[in-house]
């Protein structure tokens, strides 16, 4: 996984609610390998005419936005489907950070397990954030102090569950962390599957 | 102080439990599809193969072919092959294109015994939370947590809250669990259930049979919730017994025993309690692009005046994407296109259901029926009902996910109408330009012959 420790970077508002994992990625670039890299489909029916022009008025096509990496979204973020490659598009196309008042259960997991830093945070403490320059705002997001700061100074914390705070910090495998637990989960599986046990034979 | 059905289960899964709430769970059952190849790819990247592959069952659906198309794009027939590969590499029980079994993965599951009451069920899928009508606790994972599952069995999970939701009264004439959860999801908004654990209880749920728990528990990840479940009951022990996956003889019957306890204890405090009241239910539909935006079918489109002024700008983008006039009557909306099927409602029962409309009047556009698996399409053809569907020029089709996410190359055309009865209305859902509807099987045959959103009730020939 990527680590996250800090990130200094501009802001792009996409205040709507309920922005689905469809419109975020739609499902007909899913076959592709992760390796091929999502970044030029990410929101591609917003960004693209159907003839492949670009939509005016879609936020990521101001010139000035293209080169954003921190995502201020609206309510609801990322509802919807569980593709992970809608967590995939976001940091192919070089967003490390995604700030909503709350977001799609499935899609909030993926993003920590990527190193895309999902932030909830109420609508309220956005406003007080976005208030210098705009949307040209420029956020530092620092996970270990796990702050938020403007270019005036006005910083913000946020939560985070220390478990997941912690592998993000040091970008190590999930998988490799939980193998270390092995005895633990066979003893355990031995005994549940004794209780139960039409899990293992019908 | 007692516990809710969902304690029961999610406690007795916690393998340990971190200082921060998060704990590592056992995973009775992981199901895969044809659209979780990079997760196998992950797997191999970490060097590691799948823990249990006796627990792991696959089913090929998402990329599935329903018909003959000459222009299918073979990279389609690729992700269902790939699948096959992986799971013969791994020793994993694969129900692939050709097999008897084989079917939409919400459905077969249950059908085929799979899912099973107080067994936690995971699937690289965000319907995943259907299986939740048979008492199991069963939500969609991503990829890097299918990759974590297939490695170890088991997967970190915050602890979510519950909520439980009474259905008081009852449904009146063809009103389905589709109108009742689409009413709960316009009711408690798309993230009303963010962070949660529906329960659904009450008389209409202890009278619904299992396809419609199934078709209601399917539906609450669009109310934003992690699962839906629903106590077993009689219903559900009668449905388990003697399918092929389920214990079998006095190993049923002692598996009974203990399910028999899966239900929330009478003292036991939910963090949330709504209620619903069915008899207030019509046939619904929806409008917009979120299936909150679920009206009953006797409303009009919504005016810019009936919306909060801080949602105008994104009302008026998607009056504009659906193409409506705001205030015209649902029922006059013209549809081009109708899609029965989907892991929501594509059981025998819903196909039951759409052919009694069917009966009524012949297909005035291009309508598919998609069965939900292999085996519904052959009850459905002993009963024949596909041959009421082809009388009214319905097209009849094999299983597969199809039309609902647009995956295999079955879509809606761009700018085109469809009366659907799957469970996403989004902006491209069904096709890049698609406009979805979403309904029960009724009313999705009732738009069919009639060309227009149509409120069965009133159909000639129909006794309400």
């Amino acid at each position: 996984m990527l680590a996250f420790t800090e990130h200094r970077g501009q802001v792009l508002r996409l205040p709507w609610e309920n922005i689905d994992t469809d419109q975020i990625i739609p499902a007909r670039y899913l076959h592709r390998p992760r390796d091929a890299g999502y970044g030029e489909q990410l929101f591609h029916d917003l960004r693209f005419t159907p003839d492949g022009s670009l939509r005016v008025g879609f936020p990521l096509n101001d010139p000035t936005k293209a080169e954003s990496s921190i995502l201020v979204a609206g309510r609801n973020f990322g509802c919807g489907s569980s593709r992970e490659h809608a967590v995939w598009a976001l940091l192919d196309y070089g967003f490390r950070v995604v700030i909503a008042p709350d977001f799609g259960d499935i899609f909030f997991n993926n993003s920590l397990k990527n190193g895309l830093l999902a932030i909830r945070m109420d609508e309220q403490s956005i406003e007080s954030l976005m208030q210098v320059g705009g949307d040209s705002t420029i956020l530092t997001v620092d996970l270990s102090r796990q702050s938020i700061t403007n270019r005036d100074g006005v910083s913000l914390e946020f939560d985070i569950d220390s478990y997941r705070k912690e592998a993000l910090l040091k970008g190590e495998s999930e998988v490799q962390m939980t193998f270390r637990l092995l005895d633990e989960i066979k003893e355990f599986e031995g005994r549940h599957i004794t209780e139960n046990p039409w899990i293992e034979t019908p | 102080m007692g516990r809710t059905l969902f304690d029961k289960i999610w406690e007795s899964h916690v393998i340990t439990e971190r200082d921060d709430g998060t704990a590592l769970l056992f995973i009775d059952r992981h199901l895969v599809h044809d659209a979780t190849a990079q997760a196998f790819d992950q797997l191999k990247a970490e060097g590691k193969k799948v823990r249990r592959p006796d627990l792991t069952f696959g089913m090929a659906d998402h990329y599935i072919a329903t018909h003959h198309d000459p222009e299918r794009d073979p990279v389609h027939d690729d992700m269902v092959t790939t699948l096959a590969e992986n799971a013969r590499d791994q020793h994993i029980m694969s129900f692939g294109a050709g097999d008897e079994r084989q079917g939409i993965v919400h459905v077969a599951g249950p059908e085929l015994g799979l899912t099973l009451p107080g067994t936690l069920l995971v699937c690289g899928d965000s319907h995943t939370s259907t299986h939740g009508a048979l008492g199991a606790l069963a939500f969609g994972i991503g990829t890097s947590e299918v990759a974590h599952v297939l490695a170890t069995q088991t997967l970190w999970q915050k602890r979510p809250r519950s909520m439980h939701i009474r259905i008081d009264g009852e449904l009146g004439p063809y009103v389905t669990a589709k109108d009742l959860i689409l009413t709960i999801i316009s009711t408690i908004g798309a993230n009303g259930g963010a962070g949660h654990v529906i329960e659904y209880s009450g008389k209409v749920i202890d009278e619904l049979s299992i396809e419609s728990r199934l078709t209601l528990c399917n539906m609450s990840i669009e109310a934003g919730a992690r699962a839906g479940m629903i106590a077993p009951d009689e219903t559900t022990f009668a449905y388990l017994k003697g399918k092929p996956f389920a214990p079998q003889g006095e190993n049923f019957e002692r598996a009974v025993s203990v399910w028999r306890n899966l239900t929330s204890d009478a003292d036991a405090q939910h963090d949330a309690e709504i209620t619903i009241e069915a008899r207030a239910i019509a046939p619904t539909v929806t409008w917009g692009n979120s299936p909150e935006t679920a009206l009953p079918v006797t409303d009009h489109v919504p005016t810019l005046e009936e919306i909060e002024v801080n949602k105008r700008e994104q009302y008026s983008a998607t009056i504009e994407y659906m193409g409506l006039e705001p205030g015209e009557k649902l029922t006059s909306l013209v549809v081009d296109r109708v899609f029965i099927g989907s892991c929501t409602n594509s059981r025998l029962e819903d196909l039951r259901e759409a052919a009694k409309i069917a009966k009524l009047g012949k297909a005035k556009v291009p309508t598919v029926v998609v069965p939900g698996s292999q085996q519904v399409r052959r009850q459905a053809e002993q009963e024949g009902l596909h041959e009421i569907f082809l009388q009214a020029g319905f097209e009849w089709r094999e299983p597969g996910c199809s039309m609902c996410v647009a995956m295999n190359g079955d879509s809606v055309p761009d700018g085109a109408r469809c009366a659907s009865t799957s469970n996403r209305n989004f902006a491209g859902r069904q096709g890049p330009g698609s406009r979805t509807h979403l309904m029960s099987p009724a009313m999705a045959a009732a738009a069919a012959i009639t060309g227009h959103l149509t409120d069965v009730r009133e159909l000639e020939g129909i006794k309400c």
